[in-house]
């Protein structure tokens, strides 16, 4: 399995030119003819504590035609927000790294371009069940950076990988034992020693797995969440929670169970699960029902029993047979102080304090116009999506996808919420996107588009934040759209 | 099967209804896209259309080799919901009463159908775990001392299976061999087995030993499938830098 995870493109210069190498066959552009990137500078001023939000770049085919594979799966910026990491439903991890600074080319700043690329996960056959199990990456996990390689937890629904993503730009010349090609020397013809020197070669990045934890899930993993302790981690499948020593991958310890002993009495499952940012003993769990356990794993070894239940009471106005489907919360992240927690269920997104169990103190609505149409999304399994929900740097603001390529962000200061876009068409360097607005009855203004028209096959379910910069990062479909502030 | 037949029978019912389907207070937009969007009102009474769709769905997902649990669990609730709203005895001010006749055989047929529907239900969720229960891979090392459950444990009544030890190269180990012939594996591709190992035989060969019954108990049973799987695992080649 050595050579599995090295990037394609081997030894051969341009992964940092991010020119995707080697035959993996991926149409994967940098970036899209004529529309090159650059951030920051000149345009529009923001206005006032609004952040204006301007194109930098996208990644992925132009193609109509999608293919499967391509499709992205998960986002996720590591702890310095230098790297961004992509998995997508052919199991494959592609790596982003922005790049320095370059006084000599200063619109380039903070632009992305590919950093390693390499398949993550490959089809498996179950083969007592008869079942193939799917390649598709479910979630990644950065680890905290501890030297001068990265590391990443990827998972799909069975097994997790940790993999290690190093860099090697030297080599050493000079062996005693063994020519420059790597032939033998005859022993008898050595007749003086050397000191082997490094030598300067062109960057490439390797990618290795270094440890495959499998075999612990029934179910379809859903969530992985690095410990803040950087030794452990949990991951969660439909009905059990496991905890996990990143060292250790034949066993781990299985800490919620809520498998019923009939499972005819099935009525709720964990759908995501996260621990604490700074608080290594705690850590959440939402369910189908809509309700958010907290769990302390000091009270008790098992943790079937929470320490917290969040759940708001069902407004019986808006009761309806799809009550239950809409209330599942898809996503549940912590806010960066740790202070907060925030869930996505389909219709809006809630912030909670951890203090208040009985209702949410936020609650937002994402696109509050489908609520008529539930019947129709039911009909077309759009109300079965699941959306995923992130922070901004510092908590201040929080984003959501929605259909028709629309994702929303609300700032929690000013109470203001905009709709925008990923799309090709508006997709200028630097230019700011326009919020758009979608009519929901009577006379559409001019640049509105009506509830009908939205393409609900057009989803964003996946988006990352910079940890500490207004950069965003939105997978739509196949294509990766990275958006920054103008101000930034 | 209990669904298809409680399916057909809806089907047929909803045409003699037909003119009442349009008083139900429920979101119709779907059915024609003409008309002006309808703010929906909390449906008192689900259109069978819905239950239809629903059992359809719930077909359907049970049909996937690998059912999304959560969808599964997600649409048996909500059928569930709308079972227990078209209940007759239910409080619907907004429902205009059915004609007699119809009313009536439309009752004894929701009464007959939901007593399918839900045993089918129950059944199938149950299978789920039987599922799980034959393939429960094993965590082969049990950790006594720490907290937490270690997923998996030592298996039960091991008797005259201790020589399976997962370091032995049990597939090509003649005893196995013999404890395999009473085991139905016709259900199993056989072209799937034969890379692996030569010593299992391939193909359904049964005939009348499938009547024998098994010799070993499910627990053993269990043991031995997890034990396959384990060697599966073994052969695989090591990672690097464990």
């Amino acid at each position: 399995m050595a050579g599995e995870g090295r990037a394609r493109g081997g030894a051969g210069a341009g992964l940092r030119a991010g020119v995707l190498g080697g035959g993996a066959g991926r149409e994967r552009a940098p970036d899209a003819p004529g529309v090159s990137a650059g951030a920051g500078g000149g345009g529009c001023p923001a206005g006032g504590n609004d952040l204006q939000w301007c194109f930098s770049q996208v990644k992925g085919a132009i193609d109509e035609d999608v293919a499967e594979a391509d499709i992205i799966s998960t986002v996720e910026f590591n702890y310095s927000g230098d790297l961004l990491a992509t998995g997508d439903k052919g199991g494959r991890v592609v790596i982003f790294q922005r790049e320095q600074e370059n006084k000599s080319r200063p619109h380039s700043r903070g632009e992305y371009n590919v950093y390693s690329t390499f398949q993550s996960h490959e089809p498996e056959f179950d083969y007592l069940k008869s079942l193939e199990i799917e390649e598709k990456i479910n979630k990644i996990r950065w680890l905290p950076q501890q030297n001068a390689a990265h590391f990443l937890l990827s998972t799909n629904d069975k097994t997790i990988k940790l993999w290690k993503i190093s860099e090697r730009d030297k080599r050493a010349e000079g062996y005693n034992l063994k020519d420059e090609d790597g032939r033998l020397r005859d022993p008898f013809r050595i007749t003086a020693l050397r000191v082997p020197i490094l030598k300067p070669m062109d960057l490439m990045v390797e990618a290795s797995p270094r440890r495959i934890f499998a075999n612990a899930h029934t179910y379809h993993i859903n969530s992985i969440s690095v410990n803040s302790d950087h030794e452990t981690y949990l991951s969660a499948d439909d009905l059990r929670i496991n905890l996990w020593h990143l060292e250790i991958t034949d066993r781990s310890f299985n800490i919620v169970d809520i498998k019923p002993v009939n499972m005819e009495e099935l009525t709720e499952v964990i759908t995501a699960a996260e621990f604490h940012p700074h608080q290594c003993n705690v850590f959440v769990y939402s369910s189908s029902k809509g309700t958010i356990r907290l769990c302390d794993m000091r009270s008790s070894a098992l943790c079937d029993r929470h320490s917290k239940f969040f759940e708001e009471p069902e407004d019986p106005s808006s009761r309806s047979f799809f009550s239950e489907i809409i209330s599942s919360i898809s996503d549940v992240r912590f806010s960066h102080s740790g202070r907060y927690m925030m869930t996505r269920d389909y219709l809006s997104v809630k912030v909670w304090d951890l203090n208040m169990e009985s209702r949410p103190v936020e609650t937002h609505q994402v696109h509050e116009y489908l609520r008529s149409k539930l019947c129709s999304l039911y009909e077309n399994d759009c109300i079965f999506d699941k959306f995923e929900c992130c922070w901004g740097g510092s908590d201040s603001a929080i984003m959501t996808g929605s259909y028709n390529n629309f994702f929303r962000m609300f700032d929690r200061n000013t109470r203001r919420d905009v709709t925008l876009e990923a799309s090709r068409e508006n997709s200028k360097p630097r230019a700011s996107l326009k919020p758009r607005k979608v009519c929901t009855g009577g006379k559409r203004k001019k640049d509105e588009i009506s509830v009908d028209s939205l393409d609900f096959n057009k989803k964003i379910l996946h988006t990352a934040w910079h940890p500490a910069e207004n950069i965003i990062a939105v997978a739509a479909t196949n294509n990766l759209y990275i958006f920054q502030d103008k101000v930034n | 099967m209990m669904l298809s037949k409680g399916l057909k029978r809806k089907r047929e019912e909803e045409e003699e209804e037909e003119p009442e389907k349009e008083a139900l207070a429920v979101d119709t937009w779907w059915l024609d896209p003409r008309l002006p969007a309808v703010a929906q009102a909390p449906p008192a009474v689900p259109s069978n259309s819905l239950l239809d769709l629903s059992v359809l769905k719930l077909h359907h997902s049970l049909r996937q080799s690998e059912p999304d649990l959560r969808h599964l669990v997600l649409l048996v609730n909500t059928l569930r919901r709308i079972q227990a709203s078209m209940e007759p005895e239910a409080t619907l001010p907004s429902v205009p009463s059915p004609p007699e006749a119809p009313g009536v055989a439309a009752d004894s047929l929701l009464a007959s159908s939901d007593a399918a529907l839900s045993a089918s239900m129950a059944s199938l969720l149950e299978d789920l775990s039987h599922i799980e229960g034959l393939s429960q891979a094993p965590q082969p090392l049990v950790d006594e001392g720490p907290p937490g459950r270690p997923s998996g444990g030592a298996p039960p009544g091991l008797g005259a299976l201790d020589l399976l030890g997962p370091a032995t190269g049990c597939l090509l180990d003649d005893e196995l061999e013999g404890l395999f012939e009473d085991i139905d594996t016709s259900m199993y591709d056989s072209e799937l087995w034969a890379p692996a190992s030569e010593g299992l035989k391939p193909g359904p060969e049964d005939g009348p030993g499938k009547e024998e019954g098994l010799e070993l108990d499910e627990a053993q049973l269990d043991y031995l499938l997890d034990v396959l799987v384990g060697t599966q695992a073994l052969e695989r080649p090591p990672g690097p830098g464990r």
